[in-house]
């Protein structure tokens, strides 16, 4: 039974505290809904998860999973950023990130179709809306399977349909035995437990440090 | 494996796709090329005498012109990010985006640089022995290079810092490469002296280049 453990996590960027003394856990199946104002460090605590910013103290475990790899290799990590680039289409777009992350090169097109960009697959990256740009990103969860989903604001751009897709696919995932923490103000049509963080003192606004 | 082919390709593309770079290195050894002369004079023996070293100088700055966006374009579309969590070690993959910065950016120099020799003076046979230690050093260039374009990364500032950063470890190279270059043109060194210093180097810079270079992304995360 897999399950990611989180003890006493800390975070400290720039000099300044973002967020202290975090600890829950999450077992297959399950999913945590971070919340928390603008600033508290929900980012940051994604990207800690993830392995792209230190830890200042605390421990992260995942039990359960592969032992020979990471976390960070047996996640995905949804950010603000998308990771395509404008000149390739959104085919060539997927394709690479689904053979670089280990997945499988032949689902590319039923995941292109189920995140409803079926018909834009030989449109350059460069010609899509910010909400097309969004489905890309979540169609290398579908065709690279990990365990964990590391989702920052995955709903950010996406329309109500969209968000319906995302929703599916989150309970897809908690189905078939994963895991997700998902930061969010929006709501994410998904029961999971809620997390709260509450940044320890003012912080500028998260897009500054993001 | 599957992954850095993949890396490599995708790279490959971009750089020959609108806006990639691939192109911009050859045109600015040209430009190089052609004022070098108007301004030297009608002295065809001097033209002669110094052309290898102004083919290699302007195959130094133009491998190192298009280095600066190599990371950092990665990093500004959160591309890197995915990178630095993938179980293909970073190492490899810099290494993977060096090799085909090199392929589209380094081997077009090498493959130009008897044309441009002409320019100068130097006749084919010259300009293909030049191309010859180009081919053995502008590896070394590229590699070197991207300690620079990493260190980029994580200082957060491009352009001009790069090659600031990256001329004290490219000289050698230079020194070298002219020095093999004369040698197969006047002599009295016999080739193979300057140009084993330079394969040396070249080897050194692949492995040392994506090393130090994975380093400084690791060190860049915040």
């Amino acid at each position: 039974m897999m399950r990611l453990t989180v003890e006493d996590l800390a975070c400290v960027r720039g000099g300044r505290p973002v967020f202290a003394g975090v600890s829950f856990a999450v077992a297959a199946g399950e999913a945590v809904v971070v919340l928390g104002r603008n600033g508290a460090g929900k980012s940051s605590l994604l990207r800690v998860l993830a392995g792209l910013l230190p830890a200042a103290t605390g421990r992260i475990v995942l039990d359960g999973g592969d032992a020979e790899a990471s976390l960070a290799e047996q996640a995905h990590y949804v950010g603000h950023l998308d990771a395509q680039k404008a000149s390739l289409t959104v085919t060539e777009n997927l394709d690479f990130w689904t053979a670089f992350l280990g997945g499988d090169r032949a689902r590319v097109p039923v995941a292109l179709e189920s995140v409803g960009l079926g018909s834009l697959a030989d449109l350059p990256a460069a010609h899509l809306s910010a909400g097309q740009r969004r489905r890309l990103s979540l169609a290398r969860l579908l065709t690279a399977r990990r365990p964990v989903w590391l989702l920052d604001e995955p709903t950010a751009a996406l329309d109500v349909a969209g968000q319906d897709l995302l929703a599916g696919l989150m309970r897809e995932q908690l189905a078939s035995g994963g895991l997700i923490v998902a930061a969010t103000h929006a709501p994410l049509g998904l029961t999971g437990r809620e997390l709260r963080l509450n940044g320890s003192r003012m912080m500028p606004p998260e897009g500054a440090s993001a | 494996m599957n992954a850095l082919l993949a890396l490599l390709q995708r790279e490959v593309r971009l750089a020959v796709r609108i806006g990639g770079g691939a192109l911009i290195g050859t045109l600015f050894l040209l430009a190089v090329v052609i004022v070098v002369p108007f301004a030297i004079g009608p002295d065809l023996n001097l033209l002669r005498r110094i052309g290898p070293a102004i083919l290699w100088i302007g195959v130094l700055l133009a491998s190192l012109l298009a280095l600066d966006r190599l990371f950092a374009a990665d990093h500004e579309d959160g591309a890197l990010d995915l990178m630095l969590m993938a179980s293909a070690p970073l190492e490899l993959t810099v290494a993977v985006k060096g090799a085909a910065h090199w392929l589209t950016t380094g081997l077009p120099l090498v493959v130009v640089a008897p044309l441009m020799g002409l320019f100068l003076d130097l006749d084919l046979g010259t300009g293909l022995m030049v191309a010859a230690t180009m081919l053995a050093g502008t590896p070394a260039l590229t590699f070197l290079g991207l300690i620079g374009a990493a260190l980029a990364v994580a200082l957060r500032r491009g352009g001009l810092l790069l090659p600031v950063l990256i001329l004290p470890l490219a000289i050698p190279v230079l020194v070298f490469g002219v020095a093999a270059s004369q040698a197969a043109i006047v002599g009295p060194v016999p080739f193979g002296t300057p140009f084993t210093i330079l394969c040396a180097l070249t080897l050194a810079s692949l492995v040392l280049g994506p090393v130090a270079a994975a380093a400084a992304l690791r060190l860049a995360r915040e």
